[in-house]
Parts: C-alpha cells; structure tokens; sequence
C-alpha cells in the first residue's frame, strides 16, 4: 500500500545535512510508489529547494521566513503544520538531530500520535513499518511500530542508504507563506555562540578521534585535534575526560552524552567502561590506542596499539599525511 | 515559585543488558535516578535554596521508582508523586498525557527534566508534556537563569550554545555539565521518610485507559552481535602505526 512521506530536510548553519538524503532514500522505499515530499524550512534556505528536487523528492515545500532563521520550536511547529495540513503525510521523518529531537515530540503530541526515536532501520514486514531503534544507548535494541496515523520518525544520521542519485528528477517547488503569531514565538534565541571544534559534527562525523583520561589534560587533546584535522575527523571523549574537566560535556560518547556511528572511530587513551562502549561500539571499524593492554576497550577493538597515544598519535598524523599527500 | 521535576529510574549505566524471553530482565540489576534528572532535581534544589521554592518531584514507573523519589527527597524536594498504577503505563504519548494530568492539579511556574533517559533514550515524553500542557519549552540545558518571570537558558546545539529566553510557566531539560549534583546528606536521608508521597491511580487522575492508550508498541527486543576482539598490532610503534593506516586504508578504505 502506498502512502505519502514528509521528510524535514536538516539544516545546520545554512547548508544541508547528509542525514537528509540518508531520509529521503528510507521515505521513498517507505513510500512504496507514494509521493515522497521534503518541508525545507528557514530564512534565506531557498537556494537548497532544487537541489532537494533533483535528490529524490517529488515536490519541496519551502517555508522561508525571518522566524524561522534560527530554530525555535513554536515557529518551527507552525510551519511544520502547515506543510502537514497542506500535504496531510502518513509518515513523517526528521533527523535525530539538535533540531529534529526537540521538534518531532512536538508535532507528534500535538498530532495526538506516536513516534519513534533514533532510528537507525527501516523495514517494510507485511505492508507495515517496523522501524529499529536503540535502546540502552546501544546494549540492546528494539523493533518498533507505530500503530496511529501519521507515523512519526527521527533518523539517526550514518545509518540508512541515501537515495542513489537520479538525475532525471525535477521534484517541484512549492513555497508556502505561514504567519507567526505571539504564541509562535514564545521562546526567542538572543545569540548563538559557535564553539570551537574542527567544525565536523560529532552526530554525523565518518570519523572520530575520541580521547579519555589518558590525555592528561585539556593541552592532552592537541595531538588529538591535529589527527581529526588531517582525517577530517571530528574530536570525542569519553566521560572520563569530561568529568576529569579536559574538555567540554558537548563531546562525551557514552550511554549519557552521545551515540556515534561513524565508519571509524578511533579510542586514544580510553580504557573502555561499559558505558561508553554503549555509545560507540556499532562503529564500522574501532582503533584503540591505550597503554593498558587489558584495557576492556581492546575486546571491541579492530586493531589495537598497546602504547603511549603521546607518541602513537603524532605518529598516525604524520602517516596519514604521507597518505593523502 | 512551585518546581515540578520529572524523575525516571533507570539502569544504573555500568549494568549490562540481559533479555529473557525477549525482556529486559530487571533480578539483580542496581537502579539509579537516571543521571539526566538528576541534573534536573539539583537545579530544582538550587532555585528554591536561592530564593523561595517549592519542589515537586513526579514519576511514572513501577513501585520500584519509589526509591527514586525517595532520594530526590533526601536531597532536598518538598514532595513526591508517584503514578505507579500500572494502567498508566503506555508509551511516551501516555507518559505525557498521565504527566499533563498531575501537572494541571496544581499551579507549576517551572517544569524541569532530564532531556531523555539513558534506557529507553527517545528524549521525548518532557517536550511532548510542555506541548501537552501549551506551555514553551527550552530543551538540553547547560545553564539556566531564572530572574522574576523571565527565563534564559543556555542550550547545548551540537556543540553550539544558544541562549534562549522565555516566560514563566516553561518546561526546561537538563544536559550533562548544568550542575554538578549533590549527594543527599544523612540528615536528609532521614527527613525524606517523613516527606509526603502520594501514589496516584488512573482514578485519581480522571482519565480513562482509552484517552492514554499507547500509539506505539515494541514487537521485538534484541541483543547485538558480540563484537569479536580484532587484531593487536606488534612490532616497534612507527611499524604498528604504518600497518595500522595501510589498513585502515587498502583493507578497511575508512581514510584516504
């Protein structure tokens, strides 16, 4: 049975994020030959629509307003809603994102529907959608359906195929003007402050170098930074770090803070507590670097170096680098 | 100023999962307040010692989470709700809608949580109670600011901060590094057993099973595949470290 699928494209800092090809490509297998929509939703984002046509979807609804530059989720909920009324979707995907996390709770109580969270599959079993979650940060997991109409969805980004591309689409444009009232804006963003970091995000990096309390300090984490840099990487910690305070609580990995799955992921200096496997052991490929060889990280580990991460680090920076150049 | 902070007992994070006939099992296993609520009962806690507060902590759960609330009230919460009537129990839509109904009993300025659980982690039963509740919310806090009737969180984006300000009544969720929660004193331990704690039923709350049913329902749960120790790297560091980046990109081709 076909049915119409609503993906809200995720956008950061103006650009597009992989996670919403990655949406795309599950809406359409889900959509079962049913029209497949994207809601691009915030100021001045008019420019990604076409592109967003030629990925894969049959039609874009844009609503472009000063409101919606940065995220709030009153603003964003009456766009949203519009695009639902104008549309009416039974399926509704968001990325599991700083912006999709906070919306799709919303628009799903306010649908009177059910949801699920951090999806990282999507399967058709009998004309239904069973949708794979974790749960425990990763120690188990779940299959899920949805039994109210829409289904609403949040995607883990690095898990699902994007759409292969397909050149001889020209999905249509179509710009919807929503306005905001008092109710609207109920929360209103003062300032955006960006912190420092290689700029790759740790939720959608390919690769992360990660560092625990065998970095010593905050310096600890410079020979870190310079191997993301070279990889494209982006910086990690596992609580250890954190809680030691050599680096912000934003780049914990763990069953508290967050869950990564990127292609590579590479441990320097972490020993391994359940916790923080939780976080990251569905990594395609793990390297760990630690100077304990009974450390617990090794038991997830594809290839491990038992030494001092002060040495080995450098050491992988320089190889990488004779690699690419 | 009246706080209701939302409480889950959780697995304490260094317990491994064990299923038994496709369940969690729960024999054995040591219970904590899931630690993103405990951010939430600390930053309650705070408020009221700085001016003049009143702490309610709620949870939906098992009698089991009693002990949980029992411990927000040692560290200082006025009063505890428990809904462990087990016909309230549902999904995050009917977490919400039982929420809701405890919350319109009484007059709530600040609504706090953990911003999501480490067991089931979907992060949404607080943001849909604020959406349930008509009330704005502010999610992921690393800081917050309470002046009068004006609220100014400090969210944590991705690794961006962005300060956002609303009004009383707001909900607001706790990210890790918003406080650095205490330990509940033995003089504490000892006022929590006289502190009151209400269990409320579905009766008491006037809804019927209809209106809370869940819309969403588990049909499997699954342990992954044990990851198989891979290979340890010998030989002298700048070798190990060669073969592990021709590797990672002839074998494994993650780089390059």
């Amino acid at each position: 049975m076909s049915r119409k699928a609503l993906v809200v494209a995720d956008v950061r800092h103006g650009k597009l994020r992989n996670v919403t090809l990655e949406m795309l490509g599950a809406a359409t297998k889900a959509a079962e030959g049913g029209e497949v929509a994207v809601a691009l939703l915030g100021h001045q984002v008019s420019s990604l629509a076409e592109g967003l046509g030629k990925a894969g979807a049959d039609r874009v609804y844009v609503v472009d307003a000063p409101e919606l530059e940065k995220y709030t989720p009153g603003a964003y909920r009456k766009a949203l809603m519009e695009i639902y009324r104008v549309f009416s979707p039974e399926l509704i995907l968001l990325a599991h994102s700083a912006i999709g996390k906070d919306l799709a709770p919303v628009i799903s109580q306010r649908l009177g529907v059910g949801q699920v969270s951090d999806a990282i599959a999507v399967e058709l079993t009998n004309g239904q959608l069973q949708f794979t979650r974790p749960i425990y940060a990763g120690k188990a997991f779940t299959k899920v359906v949805v039994k109210s109409n829409p289904v609403v969805a949040t995607i883990r980004p690095n898990n699902l195929a994007p759409l292969a591309e397909d050149a001889g689409k020209a999905g249509t444009v179509e710009a919807l003007s929503v306005s905001f009232e008092q109710q609207d804006l109920a929360t209103l963003v003062q300032e955006i402050i960006q912190k420092a970091s290689t700029g790759v995000d740790l939720t959608e990096a390919k690769i992360i170098v990660s560092g625990g309390r065998g970095v010593k300090s905050e310096e600890g984490f410079a020979p870190l930074r310079e191997l993301a840099e070279v990889l494209g990487a982006a910086v990690g910690a596992s609580r250890g770090a954190c809680d030691a305070g050599y680096c912000d609580y934003s780049m914990q990995i763990g069953q508290t803070g967050k869950v990564v799955t990127p292609d590579l992921y590479i441990a320097c200096g972490i020993s391994g507590a359940i916790q923080h496997l939780a976080g990251m052991s569905s990594s395609k490929v793990i390297v760990a670097i630690n100077k304990d060889p009974e450390a617990p990280i090794f038991q997830v580990a594809d290839y491990g170096i038992v030494g001092d991460l002060f040495e080995v680090v450098p050491l992988m920076t320089a190889e990488v680098k004779k690699l690419l150049a | 100023m009246k706080i209701l902070v939302l409480v889950k007992q959780t697995f304490d994070t260094e317990e491994k999962i064990r299923l038994q006939d496709g369940q969690v099992q729960e024999d054995g296993v040591r219970f904590v307040i899931n630690p993103y609520d405990e951010y939430a009962i600390e930053e309650a806690i705070r408020i009221k010692e700085a001016g003049d507060a009143e702490v309610v902590v709620v949870s939906v759960g098992p009698s089991r989470s009693e002990e949980a609330l029992r411990t927000a009230l040692a560290m200082g919460a006025d009063e505890a709700i428990l809904a462990d009537d087990s016909e309230l129990f549902g999904d995050e839509y009917s977490a919400a809608k039982v929420l809701a109904a405890i919350a319109r009993k009484d007059q709530y300025d600040l609504i706090i949580a953990g911003n999501q659980a480490v067991d089931d982690g979907s992060g949404q039963v607080a943001v849909r109670l604020a959406e349930e509740l008509g009330i704005p919310h502010i999610s992921t806090l690393t800081k917050l600011e309470v002046n009068g009737n004006e609220v100014i969180g400090h969210r944590d984006a991705e690794g961006d901060e962005e300060i956002v300000k609303a009004t009383l009544p707001v909900l607001v969720t706790a990210q890790q590094g918003l406080n650095d929660p205490r330990y509940p004193s033995l003089i504490g331990i000892r006022k929590a057993g006289k502190k009151p704690l209400t269990h409320v039923t579905l009766a008491d709350l006037g809804l019927t099973a209809e209106e809370i049913a869940r819309k969403s329902e588990v049909v499997e749960t699954f342990l992954p595949q044990p990851k198989t120790a891979g290979k340890i790297l010998s030989g002298d560091l700048s070798q190990q470290v060669s073969e592990l980046v021709t590797a990672l990109h002839s074998v494994e081709k993650v780089i390059g």
